[in-house]
């Protein structure tokens, strides 16, 4: 799916120069989950912004099914995004003036799909996480947890075949944290997504197969055959 | 989605809306009033002109001004008196004809022949002067003369009927009333126009000669004449057959009469003060005068641009405010006020980095996130507009309700129109010293009340503004919003 070559990112803040990603090389398999793990300023959400071709490496490839991302103009970088890449944020990102249905039809809107069309899979994609009761709701009318359930199903209702999550329960308190947590692997299972997460939590990444670990700029990558299998599912 | 997304965002974002949209209201309102006010200030100054000149009359003929030989004694009225006994009372009468200017009836017919030249009527203004008085010998009293009697020079503007005059150990009353000398023969052209006779009849165009006279209103009131009384000029009996009532409550004289007789009464025979030229075309004014100017020989033609010239008085400062000062300072308003729109929306997008960031995540395109922008900014714009001609309606309609009184110095400087004026010049030796100063003070002051109309021009520039002011204001925030990297919603902080 993914196969990043020596992919390099460096911003310039006058003359200080920082290399958020110094040379990295990984590949991520069709259906892989892999967690990203690090300390801060590591360079996890650099690597999010690369494979979800939010931003552009300084250098290197970022292949994804034999694209370079690296190389596409912004136009198609937008449409690659709008297609096959499903986000979720750690502060959920939701419109606070749109409803939770809204909320979730804006990642259908760069599809082209009719309205009527987009409502009945906003309706859908918000029953498929548990929020069917509160499509008329407001952001600000939902829990954290409930927002961040908004922002998942408006990740996957485009049915992407990338879902990139960067801290998605670093916002929400431990409970609420495995609720998501299950439900994101419980929708990779179910979708056979591609799907990459960074977390801080150890609690998370011990679940997970594959583990990355990102430390200025240099990844290493741990397989976890004990954790193969989801829990909870 | 994008009015979804719109409409969420402006009922949700109200007051955000409503500080963009009042900041633009405030400057089309300022432009609505001041351009409305303009207009009525306009419409005043045109109603001022339409009562010296009529309707229809496009510019005037009148005889050239001569410059008086230095030191030459300027015509000015004569009044013989002997000096009688004290206190023995003395009267004369004197028709004189306004402005001492005449030119031949021939030149009537001269003007109507030029190109471009519809028609031409003649008139003729005369101004009758009643002084009765008497002397009263050493009853100079030191410095009350001085106090009572006008500044020399300022004597003239205010000389109505009725004024008494003392000095030099003489008192006398003054009574004067204007007089004009219409063509009957053609009633839709000159100064008669712009009064509707009110009572009684107008003159029937067979009375070239008839002793019969039009009274103004005003006049008529003042001194209690009704249709069917009698009115003495000169020794000569006419009979009033109509009451007259200006359109613009100012009235060309206080009373008409028939040319010809005008003409005899006054000894004035085949002159006319005046000719009222009506243009074929009134678009080529300029060309007219010219063709005039070139082929009548000493003769001043005035159009009406010409007279406007020669207003002053508050209507004029008030007018020249409304347009220079008032225009650019609702203009400067309502820039700052569209600038203002501008950084609002700008820094409202700047707020709104994340929810743009994440948009564009989504794969909106850049266009589709700065139309949302813009589309917002235009909105603002109409409610700004829409509020801003409410306010200025309703601003243009509280300067109409109240009309506050405006008064328009004539200055009859501009040649022909000297003398028509209701004021008389009763200057002592060394007053009103020259014919220049006689015809300056020969103006008078007419009272206009202001209106400001707005028209549908002016409603339509307010649309137009506060659209292109939601425009500008929209630029600013989708140059700011198309700037915006889609890595952005993954920022942690706002
Ligand atoms: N837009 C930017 N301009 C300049 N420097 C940046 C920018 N974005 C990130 N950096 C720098 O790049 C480095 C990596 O940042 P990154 O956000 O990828 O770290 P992270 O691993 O996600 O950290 P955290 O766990 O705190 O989220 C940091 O040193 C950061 O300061
Ligand atoms: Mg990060």
């Amino acid at each position: 799916m993914y196969e990043l070559i020596g992919v390099t990112k460096q911003y310039r803040r006058g003359q200080a120069r920082v290399d958020a990603l110094a040379g990295i090389d990984l590949t991520i398999a069709q259906g892989d989950r892999l967690v990203v793990q690090g300390p801060t300023g590591g360079g996890k959400s650099t690597l999010l912004q690369m494979l979800g071709g939010l931003d552009r490496p300084t250098a290197g490839s970022v292949l994804l099914d034999g694209t370079d991302l690296a190389k596409l103009s912004e136009s198609r970088l937008t449409a690659v995004r709008g297609q096959y890449i499903g986000f979720v944020f750690q502060s959920f990102n939701l419109i606070p003036t749109l409803t939770a249905q809204e909320n979730v039809e804006t990642a259908l809107v760069p599809l082209g799909v009719k309205a009527a069309e987009r409502r009945r899979r906003a309706a859908e994609a918000l029953e498929s996480v548990g929020l069917g009761e509160r499509l008329a709701h407001l952001p600000s009318e939902l829990s954290g947890g409930q927002q961040q359930r908004v922002a998942i199903a408006r990740a996957l209702v485009k049915r992407p075949q990338v879902l990139l999550a960067d801290e998605p329960t670093g916002n929400l308190d431990e409970s609420t944290r495995d609720e998501i947590a299950d439900l994101l692997e419980g929708l990779w299972k179910e979708h056979g997504l591609t799907f990459v997460m960074v977390t801080h939590d150890s609690a998370l990444a011990r679940r997970a197969p594959r583990l990355a670990t990102l430390r200025k700029g240099r990844v290493t990558v741990t397989e976890n055959p004990k954790a193969a299998a989801p829990t909870g599912a | 989605m994008f009015f979804t997304y719109l409409r969420r965002e402006l009922r949700r974002r109200r007051k955000a809306a409503l500080v963009v949209a009042s900041g633009l209201a405030l400057g089309i309102a300022l432009v609505i009033v001041v351009t409305s006010v303009s207009a009525g200030m306009k419409q005043a100054q045109g109603k001022v002109l339409e009562s010296l000149y009529g309707l229809g009359t496009d510019l005037t003929v009148t005889k050239a001004q001569e410059r008086p030989a230095e030191g030459a004694q300027p015509a000015r009225p004569r009044f013989e008196f002997q000096g009688g006994e004290d206190g023995e009372e003395q009267s004369g009468d004197r028709l004189m004809v306004q402005g001492f200017q005449t030119l031949a009836d021939s030149t009537v017919a001269t003007v109507a022949k030029q190109a471009g030249v519809g028609r031409a009527v003649g008139g003729l203004s005369l101004v009758n002067l009643k002084i009765n008085g008497e002397f009263r010998r050493g009853q100079i009293q030191r410095g009350e003369g001085q106090s009572q009697g006008r500044p020399p020079g300022q004597g003239g503007t205010g000389g109505g009927p009725g004024d008494t005059v003392t000095g030099g150990g003489a008192a006398f009353d003054v009574d004067s009333f204007t007089l004009y000398g219409t063509d009957v023969t053609t009633p839709d052209l000159g100064p008669l126009t712009t009064s509707t006779v009110t009572e009684g009849r107008a003159f029937r165009t067979t009375e070239t000669d008839a002793a019969v006279v039009v009274v103004d209103s005003a006049y008529a009131q003042q001194q209690d004449l009704a249709v069917g009384d009698e009115l003495t000029v000169k020794g000569v009996t006419f009979e009033v057959i109509g009451i007259a009532t200006a359109d613009s409550g100012q009235s060309a004289a206080q009373v008409y009469l028939p040319l010809e007789r005008a003409q005899t009464l006054s000894g004035s025979a085949g002159k006319v003060t005046t000719v009222y030229v009506e243009a074929t075309d009134s678009t080529r004014i300029d060309a007219v005068k010219a063709a005039i100017q070139k082929n009548v020989p000493g003769t001043t033609v005035t159009t009406s641009a010409d007279l406007a010239q020669t207003v002053s008085g508050s209507l004029d400062t008030a007018a020249g405010l409304a347009s220079d000062v008032g225009r650019w300072l609702s203009y400067a308003v309502l820039l700052a006020a569209v600038l203002v729109a501008g950084l609002l929306t700008s820094s409202a997008v700047s707020r709104r980095v994340r929810e743009f960031g994440t948009l564009k995540a989504l794969g909106w395109k850049s266009g589709r996130v700065t139309r949302q922008v813009v589309g917002e900014a235009l909105v603002h714009g109409v409610i700004g507009g829409a509020l801003g001609i409410a306010v200025g309606l309703a601003g243009a309609y509280a300067v109409t309700a109240v009309s506050p009184t405006l008064t328009a110095e004539l200055g009859a400087s501009a040649g022909g129109f000297a003398g028509r004026g209701g004021g008389v010049v009763l200057g002592g030796p060394g007053g009103a010293g020259g014919p220049g100063a006689a015809r300056t003070a020969a103006g008078r002051s007419v009272d206009i009340a202001l209106t400001a109309p707005v028209s549908l021009t002016t409603v339509g520039l307010a649309v137009l503004l506060a659209l292109a002011g939601g425009l500008v204001a929209g630029a600013f925030g989708a140059w700011r919003a198309s700037r915006l990297r889609p890595a952005d919603a993954l920022r942690r902080v706002e």
